[in-house]
């Protein structure tokens, strides 16, 4: 069937071209790592955490943090796949992805997933390596986070191809990165729970309420623990649904917002 | 697809688009028969990318009609997309994988698979005579030879049409030449052609030839009937360098 087939090998080329790009292994380790083992360690202390679901004990901040982690790698691969898109675009290859005889959506939907699948790989190695550090997760945690990152993945890399269609310049990408990632995580349950949020601005811990990555993590939290957290299964597809049709708008060449440069 | 009606190719009827209020090609018309030759021959600015991004869909013109082997490219995008072979003026290639993997992955984004894809892959590298460097990575190959795989890819899905946007910019003479030569016998074979270049060499005289300039189509037709006595290029010259002039 032609869509599998060219689904596949989207899939297939991210994978070689992840492969082939080690350093992208490593830097997609070493970041979450500093915040696990330095600023956690530094903050542990200053933040107190109550017991909360799904912890059923005191919890230390680097469990707490796990899942924002988690949840950060996915954001920033979902960030740099659109980055990449960017650059795709301005290169050409996105415009022969185009050329492809199948629905549009298919195509930048096939790459939204096959950046996702990527995204997991690392997390998932980064979760091995914060389990080897004595991080607590339920004994099939490895497994029941699996499709919570790939529903953040795909909400966060649909949100990345949102943006990418938007984005007419390469140069004008990372300055558009600030404004969309240190909000996001800033904002949001990674580093501190909404309660303590709230004790300081109640204002700000309603905004974070509504951050669609703030959805992402607690769903992440508790399928850790092999738990669902239906509310944030809802929010997180929603935003996924939503963030999808307004990018595969934004490359309907009628509305012609993709951009491609004129000649 | 051709009939009486339609006898196939590529037809652009009536073709206007513009960024904004700023028109960038205005009443376009033109047709390139199977086994015809076209060259799109214009200055710097003339349209022609836009042409290119128009029936690569890219944007959907404001006006106008293109057909792709009878096929509507804005009522059937599929079936008219599954005919056309493209080599854009940039490089489209992935840098970091091998000659025939990059065969494979075009070859799978229309719908080939499996051992066809290989045996599409060695029959195009092999008409290109680039089959010994089919396990080589692209960022290896020199500039000629990124162009000719670029070719070779855009022909693996067998296209009844192939449209190429100045696919000879930044090559040698020798590199130039053969590229050109090859596409020539593609038409002779029956494709439908259309090479866009600001190259005048690049024209022969038994070419159809269509001259684009400020987005509007100057003149066309048979290019040794167009520049009669006169060098192409000095013919060219006399054509756009008064629309300049009054600019």
């Amino acid at each position: 069937m032609p869509v599998l087939i060219a689904i596949r090998a989207i899939l297939h080329r991210e994978f070689l071209r992840f492969w082939g790009q080690k350093g992208r292994l490593v830097s997609a380790l070493v970041r979450p790592m500093v915040w696990l083992f330095v600023f956690a360690a530094g903050f542990r202390a200053a933040l107190g955490l109550s017991i909360t679901p799904p912890y059923q004990t005191y919890i230390t901040y680097e469990t707490y943090i796990l899942p924002g982690l988690l949840a950060m790698i996915c954001l920033f691969n979902g960030m740099q796949s659109s980055l990449s898109l960017v650059y795709d675009r301005e290169m050409g290859s996105m415009r022969l992805l185009m050329t492809a005889p199948l629905p549009r959506s298919v195509l930048l939907l096939s790459k939204v997933f096959a950046g996702t699948c990527v995204s997991v790989v690392q997390a998932l190695a980064f979760l091995g390596v914060a389990v080897l550090w004595g991080i607590d997760v339920a004994p099939l945690g490895g497994m029941s986070v699996i499709p919570a990152l790939v529903l953040t993945g795909m909400m966060l890399g649909a949100l990345g191809l949102l943006l990418s269609s938007l984005i007419r310049q390469l140069e004008n990408f990372a300055g558009t990165m600030n404004f969309v990632i240190f909000p996001m995580f800033f904002l949001s349950s990674a580093l501190y729970p909404l309660w303590k949020m709230a004790e300081s601005s109640p204002v700000l811990a309603r905004i974070c309420a509504v951050n669609p990555f703030t959805q992402g993590v607690e769903m992440i939290r508790f399928a850790l623990y092999a738990q669902w957290n239906g509310p944030a299964i809802l929010w997180t597809l929603l935003a996924t649904v939503v963030f999808s049709i307004l990018a595969v708008w934004g490359y309907d060449p009628a509305r012609a917002l993709a951009g491609a440069k004129r000649g | 697809m051709g009939s009486a009606l339609n006898p196939g190719g590529l037809w652009l009827q009536g073709i206007s688009h513009s960024y904004g209020a700023k028109p960038a090609v205005q009443d376009v018309s033109l047709h390139v028969g199977p086994g015809q030759f076209c060259a799109l021959l214009g200055p710097n600015g003339a349209g022609k990318s836009t042409l290119f991004s128009l029936m690569t869909r890219m944007f959907v013109p404001k006006s106008g009609q293109i057909l792709m082997d009878g096929h509507d490219l804005a009522q059937r995008p599929r079936a008219a997309m599954a005919v056309l072979g493209v080599v854009f003026q940039q490089s489209t290639l992935d840098l970091d994988l091998t000659v025939r993997r990059n065969l494979l992955y075009f070859a799978a984004l229309q719908g080939i698979a499996g051992a066809e894809a290989g045996r599409r892959a060695a029959e195009v590298l092999e008409r290109l005579g680039m089959a010994e460097r089919a396990g080589e990575v692209v960022r290896d190959l020199n500039g000629g030879h990124r162009r000719r795989l670029e070719l070779a890819r855009a022909l693996i899905h067998r296209p009844k049409v192939l449209i190429l946007d100045e696919p000879t910019v930044g090559l040698d003479a020798a590199s130039r030449a053969a590229i050109v030569a090859h596409v020539h016998d593609l038409a002779d074979q029956g494709m439908s052609v259309l090479w866009a270049t600001h190259l005048t060499d690049e024209v022969q005289d038994r070419d159809h030839l269509v001259i684009l300039h400020r987005g509007k189509v100057l003149d066309q037709g048979r290019a040794g009937d167009i520049r009669g006595d006169k060098p192409l290029s000095a013919c060219f010259l006399d054509r756009t360098a008064p629309a300049e002039r009054a600019a």
